[in-house]
Protein backbone atom coordinates (compact mmCIF):
# COMPACT_ATOMS: atom_id res chain seq x y z
CA UNK A 1 0.00 0.00 0.00
CA UNK A 2 2.83 2.38 0.88
CA UNK A 3 4.47 1.71 -2.49
CA UNK A 4 1.15 2.18 -4.24
CA UNK A 5 0.65 5.48 -2.41
CA UNK A 6 4.02 6.81 -3.52
CA UNK A 7 4.10 5.77 -7.21
CA UNK A 8 2.81 8.62 -9.37
CA UNK A 9 1.03 8.36 -12.66
CA UNK A 10 1.32 11.46 -14.89
CA UNK A 11 -1.58 13.90 -14.70
CA UNK A 12 -2.11 13.90 -18.50
CA UNK A 13 -4.74 11.12 -18.70
CA UNK A 14 -6.80 12.77 -15.92
CA UNK A 15 -6.54 16.15 -17.63
CA UNK A 16 -7.55 14.52 -20.93
CA UNK A 17 -10.69 13.02 -19.33
CA UNK A 18 -11.66 16.33 -17.72
CA UNK A 19 -11.05 18.52 -20.80
CA UNK A 20 -12.78 15.98 -23.08
CA UNK A 21 -15.82 16.02 -20.77
CA UNK A 22 -15.85 19.83 -21.08
CA UNK A 23 -15.72 19.47 -24.88
CA UNK A 24 -18.59 16.95 -24.75
CA UNK A 25 -20.78 19.25 -22.67
CA UNK A 26 -19.94 22.23 -24.88
CA UNK A 27 -20.80 20.19 -28.00
CA UNK A 28 -24.24 19.33 -26.58
CA UNK A 29 -24.82 23.06 -26.11
CA UNK A 30 -23.41 23.96 -29.51
CA UNK A 31 -25.52 21.36 -31.34
CA UNK A 32 -28.63 22.51 -29.42
CA UNK A 33 -28.08 26.11 -30.58
CA UNK A 34 -26.96 25.21 -34.11
CA UNK A 35 -30.05 23.06 -34.66
CA UNK A 36 -32.16 26.18 -34.13
CA UNK A 37 -30.50 27.95 -37.06
CA UNK A 38 -32.01 25.85 -39.86
CA UNK A 39 -34.80 23.39 -40.50
CA UNK A 40 -32.46 21.54 -42.90
CA UNK A 41 -29.95 20.91 -40.11
CA UNK A 42 -32.71 19.76 -37.75
CA UNK A 43 -33.83 17.33 -40.40
CA UNK A 44 -30.24 16.09 -40.96
CA UNK A 45 -29.90 15.57 -37.22
CA UNK A 46 -33.00 13.39 -37.06
CA UNK A 47 -31.10 10.10 -36.88
CA UNK A 48 -33.92 8.29 -35.10
CA UNK A 49 -37.32 9.57 -36.14
CA UNK A 50 -39.29 8.98 -32.88
CA UNK A 51 -36.76 11.08 -30.92
CA UNK A 52 -36.40 13.75 -33.62
CA UNK A 53 -33.32 15.98 -33.92
CA UNK A 54 -32.35 15.28 -30.29
CA UNK A 55 -30.95 11.92 -31.46
CA UNK A 56 -28.49 13.58 -33.88
CA UNK A 57 -27.56 16.49 -31.61
CA UNK A 58 -26.59 14.04 -28.88
CA UNK A 59 -25.06 11.59 -31.36
CA UNK A 60 -22.71 14.22 -32.80
CA UNK A 61 -21.79 15.48 -29.31
CA UNK A 62 -21.04 11.99 -27.97
CA UNK A 63 -18.88 11.10 -31.00
CA UNK A 64 -16.90 14.38 -30.70
CA UNK A 65 -16.50 13.84 -26.93
CA UNK A 66 -15.13 10.31 -27.37
CA UNK A 67 -12.84 11.36 -30.24
CA UNK A 68 -11.52 14.32 -28.23
CA UNK A 69 -10.90 12.00 -25.27
CA UNK A 70 -8.99 9.44 -27.36
CA UNK A 71 -6.87 12.15 -29.04
CA UNK A 72 -6.10 14.04 -25.81
CA UNK A 73 -5.36 10.81 -23.94
CA UNK A 74 -2.91 9.71 -26.65
CA UNK A 75 -1.24 13.13 -26.66
CA UNK A 76 -0.97 13.51 -22.87
CA UNK A 77 -0.72 9.93 -21.59
CA UNK A 78 2.87 10.22 -20.39
CA UNK A 79 2.91 13.97 -19.68
CA UNK A 80 2.39 15.93 -16.52
CA UNK A 81 -0.17 18.49 -17.62
CA UNK A 82 -0.84 21.51 -15.36
CA UNK A 83 -4.15 20.31 -13.93
CA UNK A 84 -5.42 23.69 -12.78
CA UNK A 85 -5.14 25.03 -16.31
CA UNK A 86 -6.82 21.96 -17.82
CA UNK A 87 -9.66 22.33 -15.36
CA UNK A 88 -10.05 26.05 -16.19
CA UNK A 89 -10.60 25.06 -19.83
CA UNK A 90 -13.05 22.35 -18.85
CA UNK A 91 -14.92 24.73 -16.53
CA UNK A 92 -15.23 27.36 -19.27
CA UNK A 93 -16.55 24.75 -21.71
CA UNK A 94 -19.03 23.37 -19.16
CA UNK A 95 -20.38 26.87 -18.38
CA UNK A 96 -20.71 27.61 -22.11
CA UNK A 97 -22.49 24.28 -22.53
CA UNK A 98 -24.99 25.20 -19.78
CA UNK A 99 -25.57 28.60 -21.41
CA UNK A 100 -26.09 27.16 -24.88
CA UNK A 101 -28.70 24.66 -23.67
CA UNK A 102 -30.62 27.32 -21.73
CA UNK A 103 -33.78 27.94 -23.82
CA UNK A 104 -33.76 31.79 -23.63
CA UNK A 105 -30.19 31.64 -25.04
CA UNK A 106 -30.50 28.97 -27.73
CA UNK A 107 -33.85 30.36 -28.92
CA UNK A 108 -31.95 33.54 -29.89
CA UNK A 109 -30.61 31.45 -32.79
CA UNK A 110 -34.09 30.25 -33.86
CA UNK A 111 -35.11 30.76 -37.48
CA UNK B 1 -53.49 -1.04 -9.03
CA UNK B 2 -51.97 -1.29 -12.48
CA UNK B 3 -49.50 0.60 -14.62
CA UNK B 4 -49.21 0.79 -18.39
CA UNK B 5 -45.82 -0.09 -19.86
CA UNK B 6 -45.33 3.60 -20.66
CA UNK B 7 -46.02 4.59 -17.06
CA UNK B 8 -43.65 1.88 -15.89
CA UNK B 9 -40.84 3.16 -18.16
CA UNK B 10 -41.51 6.71 -16.95
CA UNK B 11 -41.22 5.58 -13.33
CA UNK B 12 -38.02 3.64 -14.11
CA UNK B 13 -36.53 6.60 -15.99
CA UNK B 14 -37.37 9.25 -13.45
CA UNK B 15 -37.84 7.65 -10.07
CA UNK B 16 -35.80 4.44 -9.94
CA UNK B 17 -32.75 5.56 -11.90
CA UNK B 18 -33.07 9.07 -10.49
CA UNK B 19 -33.04 7.85 -6.88
CA UNK B 20 -30.06 5.59 -7.51
CA UNK B 21 -28.25 8.53 -9.10
CA UNK B 22 -28.87 10.70 -6.04
CA UNK B 23 -27.68 7.96 -3.72
CA UNK B 24 -24.51 7.35 -5.73
CA UNK B 25 -23.87 11.11 -5.95
CA UNK B 26 -24.05 11.55 -2.18
CA UNK B 27 -21.65 8.66 -1.57
CA UNK B 28 -19.28 9.70 -4.35
CA UNK B 29 -19.16 13.34 -3.29
CA UNK B 30 -18.48 12.51 0.35
CA UNK B 31 -15.80 10.02 -0.71
CA UNK B 32 -14.06 12.45 -3.06
CA UNK B 33 -14.20 15.37 -0.63
CA UNK B 34 -12.78 13.43 2.28
CA UNK B 35 -10.03 11.63 0.33
CA UNK B 36 -7.17 13.57 1.91
CA UNK B 37 -3.97 12.14 3.38
CA UNK B 38 -4.22 14.52 6.36
CA UNK B 39 -7.66 13.17 7.26
CA UNK B 40 -7.34 9.42 6.73
CA UNK B 41 -4.70 6.74 7.12
CA UNK B 42 -3.35 4.64 4.22
CA UNK B 43 -5.70 1.83 5.25
CA UNK B 44 -8.58 4.32 5.40
CA UNK B 45 -7.80 5.56 1.89
CA UNK B 46 -7.77 1.98 0.57
CA UNK B 47 -11.13 1.29 2.23
CA UNK B 48 -12.61 4.52 0.83
CA UNK B 49 -11.33 3.80 -2.69
CA UNK B 50 -13.55 0.73 -3.00
CA UNK B 51 -16.65 2.72 -2.06
CA UNK B 52 -15.59 5.67 -4.17
CA UNK B 53 -15.05 3.49 -7.22
CA UNK B 54 -18.42 1.80 -6.75
CA UNK B 55 -20.18 5.13 -6.16
CA UNK B 56 -18.71 6.91 -9.18
CA UNK B 57 -19.23 4.01 -11.60
CA UNK B 58 -22.80 3.42 -10.35
CA UNK B 59 -23.50 7.13 -10.84
CA UNK B 60 -22.09 7.06 -14.38
CA UNK B 61 -23.93 3.86 -15.31
CA UNK B 62 -27.23 5.06 -13.89
CA UNK B 63 -26.83 8.42 -15.65
CA UNK B 64 -26.39 6.61 -18.98
CA UNK B 65 -29.42 4.38 -18.31
CA UNK B 66 -31.48 7.45 -17.41
CA UNK B 67 -30.67 9.49 -20.53
CA UNK B 68 -30.87 6.52 -22.90
CA UNK B 69 -34.24 5.36 -21.56
CA UNK B 70 -35.44 8.97 -21.55
CA UNK B 71 -34.32 9.84 -25.07
CA UNK B 72 -35.23 6.60 -26.82
CA UNK B 73 -38.27 5.33 -24.88
CA UNK B 74 -40.03 8.06 -22.91
CA UNK B 75 -39.33 11.11 -25.09
CA UNK B 76 -40.87 9.60 -28.28
CA UNK B 77 -44.13 9.06 -26.35
CA UNK B 78 -43.96 12.61 -25.02
CA UNK B 79 -43.48 14.17 -28.48
CA UNK B 80 -45.73 11.80 -30.48
CA UNK B 81 -47.53 13.49 -33.34
CA UNK B 82 -51.02 13.02 -31.91
CA UNK B 83 -53.37 15.53 -30.28
CA UNK B 84 -53.30 13.71 -26.94
CA UNK B 85 -49.52 13.44 -26.57
CA UNK B 86 -48.16 15.44 -23.59
CA UNK B 87 -46.33 17.83 -25.96
CA UNK B 88 -49.47 18.54 -27.98
CA UNK B 89 -51.55 19.00 -24.83
CA UNK B 90 -49.04 21.48 -23.37
CA UNK B 91 -48.67 23.47 -26.59
CA UNK B 92 -52.42 23.66 -27.18
CA UNK B 93 -52.93 25.76 -24.07
CA UNK B 94 -51.23 29.18 -23.72
CA UNK B 95 -51.18 28.64 -19.96
CA UNK B 96 -49.08 25.46 -20.22
CA UNK B 97 -47.01 26.20 -23.36
CA UNK B 98 -44.02 27.35 -21.32
CA UNK B 99 -43.75 23.93 -19.67
CA UNK B 100 -42.73 22.60 -23.07
CA UNK B 101 -40.93 25.63 -24.52
CA UNK B 102 -38.81 26.16 -21.42
CA UNK B 103 -39.02 23.08 -19.19
CA UNK B 104 -38.89 20.25 -21.71
CA UNK B 105 -36.53 22.05 -24.09
CA UNK B 106 -34.03 22.57 -21.29
CA UNK B 107 -34.48 19.16 -19.70
CA UNK B 108 -34.01 17.10 -22.85
CA UNK B 109 -30.60 18.66 -23.55
CA UNK B 110 -29.09 19.46 -20.16
CA UNK B 111 -29.76 15.97 -18.79
CA UNK B 112 -27.14 14.60 -21.18
CA UNK B 113 -24.38 16.50 -19.35
CA UNK B 114 -24.67 14.11 -16.40
CA UNK B 115 -23.38 10.87 -18.00
CA UNK B 116 -20.55 12.65 -19.83
CA UNK B 117 -19.30 14.36 -16.66
CA UNK B 118 -19.91 11.35 -14.40
CA UNK B 119 -18.00 9.05 -16.79
CA UNK B 120 -14.99 11.40 -16.73
CA UNK B 121 -15.04 11.37 -12.91
CA UNK B 122 -15.41 7.58 -12.69
CA UNK B 123 -12.57 7.01 -15.18
CA UNK B 124 -10.24 9.38 -13.33
CA UNK B 125 -10.99 7.78 -9.95
CA UNK B 126 -10.36 4.31 -11.41
CA UNK B 127 -7.19 5.39 -13.22
CA UNK B 128 -5.46 7.14 -10.31
CA UNK B 129 -6.81 5.19 -7.35
CA UNK B 130 -5.16 6.13 -4.02
CA UNK B 131 -2.89 8.66 -5.80
CA UNK B 132 -5.94 10.95 -5.91
CA UNK B 133 -5.49 11.56 -2.18
CA UNK B 134 -2.24 13.41 -2.99
CA UNK B 135 -3.57 15.21 -6.09
CA UNK B 136 -5.54 18.04 -4.49
CA UNK B 137 -6.11 19.99 -7.74
CA UNK B 138 -7.37 16.90 -9.51
CA UNK B 139 -9.61 15.97 -6.61
CA UNK B 140 -11.10 19.47 -6.49
CA UNK B 141 -11.73 19.38 -10.25
CA UNK B 142 -13.51 16.04 -9.92
CA UNK B 143 -15.67 17.36 -7.08
CA UNK B 144 -16.74 20.26 -9.33
CA UNK B 145 -17.48 17.99 -12.31
CA UNK B 146 -19.48 15.76 -9.98
CA UNK B 147 -21.47 18.78 -8.75
CA UNK B 148 -22.13 19.94 -12.33
CA UNK B 149 -23.31 16.43 -13.24
CA UNK B 150 -25.66 16.52 -10.27
CA UNK B 151 -26.92 20.01 -11.15
CA UNK B 152 -27.65 18.94 -14.73
CA UNK B 153 -29.46 15.81 -13.54
CA UNK B 154 -31.29 17.88 -10.93
CA UNK B 155 -32.62 20.34 -13.54
CA UNK B 156 -33.69 17.47 -15.80
CA UNK B 157 -35.24 15.53 -12.93
CA UNK B 158 -37.11 18.49 -11.46
CA UNK B 159 -38.66 19.48 -14.79
CA UNK B 160 -39.39 15.84 -15.54
CA UNK B 161 -41.36 15.53 -12.31
CA UNK B 162 -43.32 18.75 -12.98
CA UNK B 163 -43.99 17.87 -16.63
CA UNK B 164 -45.26 14.45 -15.68
CA UNK B 165 -47.61 16.13 -13.23
CA UNK B 166 -48.93 18.72 -15.72
CA UNK B 167 -49.12 16.39 -18.74
CA UNK B 168 -48.48 12.77 -17.76
CA UNK B 169 -47.42 10.05 -20.18
CA UNK B 170 -50.12 7.38 -20.26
Amino acid sequence: MAAQMQSSKPTGPGAAAVVAAGIGVFMIGLMTSLAETSAGLRSALTWYNPSGPLSGKIGVAVVVWLLAWVILHAAWKSKNVEFGRAFSWALTLVILGFLLTFPPVFLLFAR
Amino acid sequence: MSLTSRELWTVLHGLVFGSLFLLAFAGGLAGLYSLRPEWVTAAGIRERMTRLLAGTWVMALVAWLTVLSGTFFVYPWYRANSPDSPRSVLLANPGTKLWHNFGMEWKEHVGWFAPVLATAVAFTVAYYGPQLARESKMRRALVWLFVFAFAAAGIAGLFGAFLNKVAPIR
